[in-house]
This record gives C-alpha cells, sequence and structure tokens, in this order.
C-alpha cells in the first residue's frame, strides 16, 4: 500500500487491509486519507461524487479506532455517532456498516435510531448505548435535551455528517450546528466528519461545521456584562431601560468575523477555561472526480412549445425511452405534475410496464412499498419529486429523466447522482422542457454540468427561533451558565456573530416570552439557581419540549380516506395541504396517488374520497413550480440569450423564437432587464423579465401595482412566472420613467405595509412560532374536546403582538424568514441593484414573442394575497342574487 | 343605509306559518342591520351587537386574561390580549356613547382571571362603569362574576323585549341574544378559503362572536348549533371595517 499520495502505509490494520483484498477492493485514496486525518486528530470535511465509497471513507476511521480498543471492564460510552438529513438512509447505513463488522468479526455494535425505532430499543439505547449510533439531527436535539445527555456522550469521539450540502443552509442545519457545539462541549475530545456531494464552494460547509471557539473572544461579554448577568437581569422586572436603548458594549458583529488569530481569553473566568481550544480549521479531502455525466435534451419531433409545465407534448417520447431502459428516475418539481406525468405514462403504458409514483403527499406506508419494490429491481420507472433527491442507493438505476425545468445545476447534480452509483461509468440523464423558456434553462444547466459549475445556497446566519428551541433544550438536560452557553453558541458556525443582546433576548424569551410588558415573571418556564446558573422549571415543561423538538415545520395536512357507505373515514391513501383543498367542492374530481378520486366531503382532519370513473378529472390547479430558477442559472439563462453566437445549440423552433424577438423588439444584455409595454384589447400591458423566480417576481409585482395606482395608471391585474412578470393596466405605461418606477427604495414603506398584512408573514410567524415553543404542535395528555373543535388561529397572536410589541424577536424571526423565503426579498433587492440604470425599454405596437409564454399563464393564476374580502364579498352578493330572483 | 337593503324571501319552517321574514341592511357604519323577534340591531365589525332603541352595547366572551392563562402553563403567549380587546370595547362606547353595556359572560377566562389583571387594564375596566350601566351576565368561565369590579351581576337580563343569557339554550328561543359558542363562518371559493367570526341569526334570536382577541372560533355547521333555528341562518360575517351578510348555502364545514 505504498502509493503516490504520501500515505503513510500502515494506515489500515491488517485486518482491513485482508477485508479490501477478500473483495477485490484496495482503499481508495480519499478514504486512507480520512484515515490518516483521523489519526492527527483533525477535523475533516471529505467531497466526493455518489458511487466513491463516500461512507465508508466517513466510517472507516471509526471502524479501525473501534477495533483497537483493549478490552474493558466497564460498560462503554458511544464511540461515533452519524446523522443523517434522511431516516431511511440513517437505516440503509445501518445496513452497510453490518457487512464490514460482520466479516471482519470487528467488536463494534452499530444501531439506528430514527423516530421509528421502537420505544424499548430507545430505551435500552440509552441505558447501553451502541459503539456507533445512525441517526437524524431530530434525533439528536432530542438526545441532547435529555437529563442524561452529558454522560451519554462525554465518551463520544467521532461525528459524522452525511449529506452535509442538503442541510447546512437550513433551520434544520441551524439546529445541528448548534448541537454539534453542545456536543464539542459535552465531549471536547470529539472530532467533526462532513461528508458532501460536489459543491461549488466548500469554504461555506467547512464554516458552518467548524467550531468556532475561540475565534475572537474579544467580544465575549465583557467583565462588566458579566456582573450584571451575575446579578440577573432577567431576574429584574423591567429590566434597566438604558440596556434596551442599546448602547452595546460590544464591537458591532461582524467586525470580528474571520479574523484569524486566536486571541487568548482576557478574562480568567472564561467559560471552558480548562479545556481551551482555539478555533479549528476543517481539513478539506477530495474524492477522485466522477465519470462525467451524459445530459441530453429531448426535443419532441423537435419542437418545444410556447407554454406550459407538464411535457405532456412529450410524453410519448418520455414512455419510449423508459421502455428502453432498465430502471428511469422521473423528477419532475411539483405533486402535481407527478400525478399528470404518472397519469399520461399510464396511458401509454401498453407493455404494462411497473412505473410507480413516490411523493411527499402519498402515505408513507405506500412510500415505503415502493422504495422496497425499487430495492428489489421490481420497477421500470419511478415518477418522483424531491422526495428521492436523496436517499438509499439503488444501484440498477441507468437513467434520470428530469421532466420541466431543472430550477437548478447543483439540485440536477444531486439527481443524475441517482443513476448509476459506480464511479467509473457515466451517469446518464434526460433534460425534457415543457416550454421555450424552459429550453433556455435546460441548456444552461446542462452547460453548467458539463463545466462542473454549480450553485449553491449561500450561507445562512442562525435563526433566533431555532437558537431558542436549542436554548430550551440546554435547560431542559442540565443546569446552564449563560455566559458559557452563549459561547458554545457562538463557536457554531451559523451562530458565530451573534450578538449579546440577541443571545440575551433569546433567553429572556425562554423564560418568560420576551415581552417588554413583564407580567409573566411568575411564570418562568426556566428559572434560576442560588450559583446563577438557568435550569428548566418543573417536569411538565421539560416533556412538553421534548414533544415538540424539531426544526422541521410542514403546513396543515389533511389525511385523504376512502369513504365507507356510512360517509366515514376508512383506509388512509395519503395526505394533503390544506390549501389544496380550497379548490374542490364536494362532487369533483381530481387526480391523487395515481387514481381519479371523488371528493365525497371534509370533517375535521380528514378528506373523504371515493374512485371516481371519471377519465377527464377536474385538475387542482397546484401551482407552477416549486423551487425558484437558481440566481446562478438564472444568469446563465440571460448570458445563453444575449449571445447570439451561441444560439446555434438551440432547435430550430426556439432559435427563430429568439430570432423573431430580436427583430420586432430587443434582445438585451447579460445586465440589463428588458422592459416591453404595448396595448392589447382594451388594456395596456407591461412585461418584464428579471428570471429571478416566481416568489421574487410576485413581490415585485405587489410593489409595482401600488406605485402604479399612486401614479393614476389603474394596473388591473398582473401575473407572474419564473421567467417573467407582466402587469395590465387601464392606462398605457409608455410614459411611465421606469427607473424611479424600479428604484430600490420600493424595498422600504411599500414593501413594510404590504407585507405586514400579506398572509405570507402570518404563515412565517406561525412557523416560527412553533419552532421558537411559543406554541405547541402537541400538548402531553391533551385530548380534543368532545367533538367540539375550536379554532384558535396563530394569527390572532400575530396581530396582537403586531400591535403592542412590533419588535419582538418572533416578528423579527418571521420578517427574516418571509423576506428569504416566501417573498424572497433578498433576491429581489439584489435585481434592483444589478439592473438600475440598465432597463431597456421596448414600447411595441403588438406583444412580443417573448410575452406570449406569460400571457398564456394569465386566467390561469389565482392570488391568494387580498383575496379574502373579495370571497366575502362575492359570497354575499350570491345571497343578493337569491333574493332578487 | 345604502344600497344594500334586500328582504330575503325564506320559505316557512316546516309546520309553522312564518312570523319573520328576516331583513337585513349595510348600516352606515359599516355593521349589518337586522332584527330579532322584531327589536332592531345592528351587527358591528368589532363583534358588538347595537341595540340603538335602549342604547345598549352588548358584547360576548371577551376571555380576558386568556393570555396569562397559558402562561400560567408555560405557554407564553402575548401578554396583551386584554388591553387589546379592552381598546376594542372602549373605541365601540367612544363611537356609540352607549347607556348601557352588557358583558355577555365569559368576559374573563377563568375565576382566576380578575387577579391576573394588569393595574392599567383594571382601570379600563372600571371606566367602562362610570356614566352608564355595565352588566356582567355571567358565564361558565366566570361564573362567580367580578370580585372588585364595578358593575351588575345577572344570570340572565330582560331588554327591549329580548332575554340575554351567556348560553344559548337548546331549541328554538325566540327573543334570546346569546354568546358562549364562538360561531365562525367559512366561505370557500375557486380562490381560497376564507373563516371569520361570525353573528348567527335566524330573525328568531342571535348568537354574538367571540370579542375577545385571544378567542377562537367554532364554525358554524357545527352540531353544537344544530336545533336552534327555525330555518336556515345568515351569518353576520366580520371583516376589518365592515359585516357581510353570508346564506347558509355558502357556508362550508371546516
Amino acid at each position: 500500500m505504498a502509493d503516490a499520495s504520501g500515505l503513510p502505509s500502515d494506515l489500515l490494520p491488517p485486518a482491513f487491509q485482508a477485508w479490501f483484498a477478500r473483495r477485490g477492493w484496495s482503499a481508495r485514496a480519499h478514504q486512507l486519507e480520512m484515515v490518516e486525518k483521523a489519526r492527527q486528530g483533525r477535523d475533516a470535511l471529505l467531497i466526493a461524487p455518489t458511487g466513491g465509497g463516500k461512507t465508508l471513507a466517513g466510517f472507516l476511521p471509526s471502524l479501525i479506532e473501534l477495533s483497537q480498543r483493549p478490552p474493558a471492564n466497564t460498560p462503554r460510552g458511544l464511540h461515533t455517532i452519524y446523522i443523517s438529513p434522511l431516516k431511511a438512509l440513517a437505516v440503509d447505513v445501518e445496513r452497510n456498516l453490518g457487512a464490514p463488522i460482520l466479516e471482519m468479526g470487528l467488536p463494534i455494535v452499530a444501531e439506528s435510531r430514527t423516530g421509528d425505532t421502537g420505544l424499548s430499543r430507545r430505551q435500552r439505547q440509552r441505558v447501553k448505548p451502541p459503539d456507533i449510533l445512525l441517526t437524524t439531527p431530530e434525533q439528536l436535539a432530542l438526545l441532547c435535551a435529555w437529563e442524561g445527555a452529558r454522560g451519554f456522550f462525554e465518551d463520544l469521539s467521532c461525528v459524522i455528517l452525511d449529506e452535509i450540502h442538503t442541510l447546512h443552509a437550513s433551520k434544520r442545519g441551524d439546529l445541528l450546528a448548534l448541537d454539534l457545539a453542545r456536543l464539542q462541549a459535552l465531549a471536547p475530545r470529539m472530532r467533526r466528519v462532513g461528508l458532501s456531494a460536489t459543491v461549488d464552494d466548500p469554504e461555506i460547509i467547512k464554516t458552518w461545521m467548524a467550531s468556532h471557539r475561540g475565534a475572537d473572544s474579544i467580544s465575549s461579554p465583557p467583565r462588566s456584562e458579566r456582573e450584571r448577568v451575575g446579578r440577573g437581569r432577567l431576574g429584574d422586572v423591567g429590566g434597566d431601560p438604558a440596556r434596551r436603548g442599546g448602547a452595546s458594549p460590544h464591537p458591532p458583529a461582524g467586525e470580528a468575523v474571520g479574523a484569524a488569530l486566536s486571541l487568548p481569553s482576557p478574562s480568567p473566568a472564561s467559560p471552558g477555561g480548562e479545556e481551551a481550544h482555539g478555533p479549528r480549521s476543517i481539513d478539506l479531502v477530495r474524492g477522485p472526480p466522477g465519470a462525467e455525466p451524459i445530459v441530453d435534451v429531448l426535443l419532441s419531433e423537435g419542437r418545444v412549445p410556447w407554454s406550459g409545465h407538464t411535457a405532456q407534448h412529450a410524453m410519448a417520447e418520455v414512455y419510449e425511452v423508459i421502455r428502453r431502459s432498465r430502471i428511469a428516475l422521473v423528477f419532475v418539481n411539483t405533486r402535481f405534475q407527478a400525478e399528470f406525468a404518472f397519469q399520461e405514462l399510464w396511458r401509454l403504458n401498453e407493455d404494462a410496464l411497473p412505473i410507480a409514483l413516490h411523493h411527499g403527499s402519498l402515505a408513507a406506508e405506500q412510500r415505503r412499498k415502493v422504495e422496497a419494490a425499487m430495492a428489489r429491481g421490481e420497477l421500470r420507472a419511478v415518477v418522483c419529486t424531491s422526495t428521492l433527491d436523496l436517499g438509499i442507493d439503488w444501484g440498477d438505476v441507468d437513467l434520470v429523466i428530469q421532466l420541466a425545468s431543472p430550477k437548478g445545476a447543483s439540485r440536477m447534480v444531486q439527481r443524475i447522482g441517482r443513476a448509476n452509483h459506480r464511479l467509473d461509468e457515466p451517469s446518464r440523464a434526460l433534460f425534457v422542457p415543457a416550454n421555450r423558456f424552459e429550453m433556455l434553462e435546460c441548456q444552461a444547466a446542462r452547460e453548467a454540468i458539463a463545466e462542473n459549475r454549480l450553485d449553491g445556497d449561500p450561507p445562512r446566519a442562525g435563526a433566533l427561533d431555532v437558537l431558542a428551541q436549542h436554548v430550551m433544550g440546554c435547560a431542559v438536560s442540565e443546569p446552564f451558565d449563560m455566559i458559557e452557553l452563549y459561547e458554545e453558541v457562538r463557536s457554531a458556525g451559523p451562530y458565530r456573530d451573534l450578538s449579546w443582546e440577541d443571545f440575551e433576548q433569546v433567553v429572556d424569551f425562554v423564560s418568560t416570552g420576551g415581552y417588554a410588558l413583564k407580567t409573566y415573571d411568575r411564570f418562568r418556564r426556566i428559572v434560576r439557581l442560588p450559583d446563577g446558573r438557568w435550569k428548566v422549571r418543573d417536569l411538565n415543561v421539560a416533556q412538553r419540549h421534548r414533544l415538540n423538538v424539531g426544526a422541521i415545520v410542514s403546513p396543515a395536512m389533511l389525511s385523504v380516506r376512502i369513504a365507507s357507505r356510512r360517509g366515514q373515514g376508512g383506509r388512509k391513501v395519503g395526505e394533503v395541504e390544506e390549501g389544496m383543498l380550497e379548490m374542490l367542492d364536494p362532487g369533483d374530481t381530481f387526480v391523487f396517488a395515481g387514481q381519479v378520486w371523488e371528493l365525497v366531503g371534509v370533517t375535521n382532519l380528514d378528506v373523504l374520497v371515493r374512485p371516481a370513473n371519471h377519465r377527464d378529472p377536474k385538475m387542482p390547479s397546484w401551482g407552477g413550480s416549486k423551487f425558484a430558477l437558481s440566481t446562478y442559472l438564472a444568469r446563465r439563462v440571460r448570458q445563453l440569450m444575449f449571445d447570439e453566437a451561441h444560439w446555434t445549440v438551440l432547435p430550430d423552433d426556439v432559435r427563430e423564437w429568439l430570432e423573431v424577438q430580436k427583430e420586432r423588439s430587443l434582445i438585451v444584455g447579460e445586465d440589463e432587464m428588458l422592459l416591453e409595454t404595448f396595448p392589447r384589447g382594451k388594456r395596456n400591458f407591461m412585461v418584464v423579465y428579471p428570471f429571478e423566480g416566481r416568489l421574487a417576481h410576485t413581490t415585485l409585482a405587489m410593489l409595482l401595482t401600488k406605485r402604479l395606482e399612486r401614479r393614476g395608471i389603474g394596473p388591473l391585474g398582473f401575473v407572474c412566472n419564473d421567467y417573467a412578470m407582466a402587469i395590465w393596466a387601464l392606462n398605457p405605461m409608455d410614459r411611465v420613467d421606469f427607473d424611479e418606477l424600479f428604484a430600490e427604495d420600493m424595498l422600504g414603506d411599500d414593501l413594510e405595509d404590504w407585507l405586514h398584512e400579506s398572509f405570507m408573514m402570518k404563515r412565517a410567524f406561525k412557523g416560527c412560532a412553533i419552532i421558537a415553543g411559543l406554541i405547541e404542535k402537541r400538548f402531553p395528555g391533551e385530548q380534543q374536546k368532545t367533538g367540539r373543535q375550536i379554532t384558535f388561529s396563530t394569527d390572532l397572536i400575530y396581530d396582537v403582538l403586531r400591535r403592542h410589541e412590533p419588535d419582538h424577536l418572533l416578528l423579527r424571526c418571521a420578517r427574516a424568514d418571509a423576506a428569504t423565503g416566501l417573498i424572497d426579498v433578498t433576491r429581489l433587492s439584489d435585481m434592483l441593484a444589478r439592473i438600475k440604470g440598465r432597463i431597456r425599454h421596448a414600447p411595441l405596437d403588438h406583444l412580443s414573442p417573448f410575452s406570449v409564454p406569460i400571457l398564456l399563464e394569465i386566467g390561469k393564476e389565482r392570488s391568494p394575497g387580498q383575496a379574502g374580502e373579495m370571497i366575502l364579498a362575492e359570497a354575499e352578493a350570491d345571497l343578493i342574487a337569491e333574493a332578487v330572483q | 343605509m345604502n344600497e344594500l337593503s334586500v328582504r330575503i324571501p325564506v320559505p316557512p319552517p316546516r309546520g309553522e306559518v312564518a312570523a319573520h321574514r328576516y331583513a337585513f341592511a349595510a348600516a352606515a357604519c359599516g355593521g349589518l342591520a337586522t332584527a330579532v323577534r322584531g327589536v332592531d340591531v345592528v351587527m358591528r365589525a368589532s363583534g358588538a351587537l347595537w341595540i340603538a332603541g335602549e342604547r345598549a352595547l352588548v358584547v360576548a366572551d371577551l376571555h380576558l386574561e386568556k393570555g396569562s392563562s397559558y402562561a400560567a402553563r408555560g405557554q407564553m403567549l402575548p401578554p396583551y390580549d386584554t388591553r387589546e380587546t379592552l381598546r376594542r370595547l372602549a373605541a365601540e362606547v367612544a363611537a356609540l356613547a352607549p347607556k348601557v353595556v352588557v358583558l355577555l359572560g365569559d368576559t374573563f377566562h377563568d375565576r382566576r382571571a380578575e387577579g391576573r389583571l394588569a393595574a392599567d387594564d383594571a382601570e379600563r375596566l372600571r371606566a367602562l362603569a362610570v356614566g352608564r350601566t355595565l352588566v356582567w351576565v355571567v358565564g361558565n368561565h366566570d361564573a362567580d362574576g367580578p370580585q372588585a369590579l364595578p358593575g351588575e351581576t345577572a344570570d340572565d337580563l330582560a331588554l327591549a323585549g329580548l332575554i340575554l343569557r351567556h348560553e344559548p339554550r337548546a331549541g328554538v328561543q325566540p327573543g334570546e341574544l346569546a354568546g358562549h359558542l364562538h360561531p365562525a363562518a367559512k366561505v370557500r371559493a375557486p380562490r381560497g378559503t376564507i373563516r371569520r367570526r361570525c353573528f348567527v341569526t335566524d330573525g328568531e334570536r342571535a348568537i354574538l362572536p367571540a370579542f375577545g382577541a385571544y378567542a377562537g372560533g367554532l364554525n358554524v355547521r357545527d352540531p353544537a348549533f344544530a336545533g336552534m333555528f327555525v330555518r336556515p341562518p345568515l351569518a353576520g360575517a366580520l371583516g376589518p371595517t365592515n359585516v357581510r351578510a353570508i346564506g347558509w348555502r355558502r357556508l362550508a364545514e371546516d
């Protein structure tokens, strides 16, 4: 095993070398490098494509260490904990680890622990932990909030984080980073190991997973702060008004960021002083690049339709491709598209190929069945959504089909990686664009993938609602010292810039709700001990916290059940989001779980259905696409459009479309934005093409509509898709000063006014309130009062809080969430800066070729925003109509 | 009164001759004018009922200190519900200058709620009784009535030929005004679903929406409302500035 990598040849013990040899393998360089890093006690991030033996590389050091342990008389603690974003993956890895352990006869116990793990096994695991525990971020949070956490984790020497690229830029990632910091505090020797698919910027992930403890101790609370805390600021009713004024003793957050120098802590009372470990950098280990994927674009008879999202036109050819493949995964972007494609494929399925369906609304049991059939190699194709982006290894998949827009290069690489988990053979993928803009997008994505240029998630600052949940978890586990916990939290990547003020507010929130009106002091959920530390008030509060741990908040889900003859709920078919139901009335038919159903009615939490014979169901219009076009891919699409020489790669009709656009209107530069105005019928249209995704466009349209109203233009409506936005109005818009109309100041008061009334803000608030523990998903022992379901909506809390304490922590959280996720203000703001002074106006007499797809979408939209009053007004009109009949 | 003033012909209830057809009209204030057992009332957008003939303002189910009741159990809801509810009530009093204010039961969320009142909120409550009659009709949550606050306490109250009580009695009760059930109307339309607190009346009796900031709502299609009305009732759904009349057929179940 002497090799070019310069690694010592004795990295693998003889038993392991023999095991590799028996299998006809030799350890790969990156696997050995991971063993080497472990020997040196280094934290490491391994970046390798699928099929590169990544998981084994992560576990190899632990297996070696465990195999070399001397025998012990006393029971030993946990050695390695493995965290996967998916339950199924944790279970699968448990199975895969079994092989080397069994074949080498290693004295190692590896067990999974997920929400599905039985109670007795979970209890046993606590008393007698396995050597290796395979679990999810949510289960880890639960273990950390257990009174026995310290003893359970103190022997831990390694944590392995799998598929880290899917986790880091989310609230789940925030929670996991905090729990990592906790584990490190309990087990200072612990090494961190990250496993990730190829990413564009590994630094972002390294920063996320590193321990930043001691990185910039200058911003730890100064002595005066400690004394104030020592006196118990949280114990003071009303607090100190001067401090609320915001005279912060700290340098502004951010100044100290990235300080490479580790200054010694100025205070001898420094938390964790005995364990002083400076900031730890993460070593990067790269696996070999996989074979380049082969990506084709399917052109149905050489043509691409004007509009649409379903790719119905190409379905016969898609079926043909499936027929010629071994096993195909057919990815779509929404559940509606999944149902639709599944129906279409079965309509064409003359060979009765076993084609299955998999998406998040189907009952878990049904999804497991599909996965099991897949693992047994019994299926030829699965139509699926992002539910199968990640998951267990199916060696036989040889083709990935992407129906409709890919939306992002990284997402596509992830999906394409699901085909052919062998490193030396290329994965095969086929893109099927559903319309002309999507054709451009497919081409851009294909080129990005070929150049290995990916669009990663930007780093995020840790959310304060998640921090609140974590602080409660810490208090439930054992008493904490505020300053020590602050240092610990700041050692987590996403929270490294957390200010003392924000932390203090979060602790205050956890204790009493953090209200300016201090009337809840006697109800504190965490209380101060004589030694100044904080602990949970009682067992009841602790138990309730444990019931509500987790950072995934899903919209209200209703169970779809087959109605019995007496109109009661029978077998469960799946779950749907409450919103989907709003478009259906009893008697309407819809497609779900691959069948046509008739809606019988809705009871409390059940949607009752019966099978329908219709061949043409009334389709639920489940929105367009769930994912916004990535910023990176959007830029590539703009580049492609601007670069005429590049058009030759496009199919004829798309190229002609671009050429006619150039002749009749304009093709603008990469950094410019095209704006067209034209009359059509009795209306005047304005169409822009920012390519920033539906969410950002919708926000833009809302704000522009307000501005146009003030200018007396009389806007009547708007429509948005991922590429463009159209507004129509009574009056012509040719003479509007567009630079002024699109000025960045629209993100000021106009946005605030609109946002606060919008349902998106209320939805964001609900999510934050659940995560932070203000309201609870589950109460222990509380039962539904018989038959009476009084709905106590978080909207009521939102309205009251907004009026009486608009700067409350949770409103800040909700605003931040709405701005990044639900309305994409960040992206809109970047765009407004980009196009400033670069709007190219084309006043036209007639609609342009580019505007056709977006105009075709008019009337298919529904705008949930201000519909409430309209709906009531219409219902009232009904009553009046009834009266005058 | 404006353009919206209609009489709805309704089929007489089975076995009876309809004594009234119910009528409604948009009132100038945004409320909805109607009659209960022949007595003119206005359903206000705030959720209060105005009996103009008696200059009486009726509000039901304030559930004061619901927030602190949850906080005592460890759920720290914002402690501003009482002042928010009283602020809205004070605005109605200022707008209408009533002679009588009737609190139609469950004014406090629980029996110890009065003791948890913040001093300034208690002051706001006392101010309600100054220069007018304040009546506390007691309900299931606050059966003892107020301990230290001014006003008269009553199990029920006769006013203008109507009978005001907290919990509606089963069966047909002509002339009854009650609360307790927290009625809410749900309307489905292709563009979305909306659920609002509402009045509900068949012209014979009326049930008021809950007035409290944190009070939830019970769908009027719930069996709890069954058998109370002689004909399909009308819901007066509360909007930000007005009350919308919604017919029974448009009311959806949850």
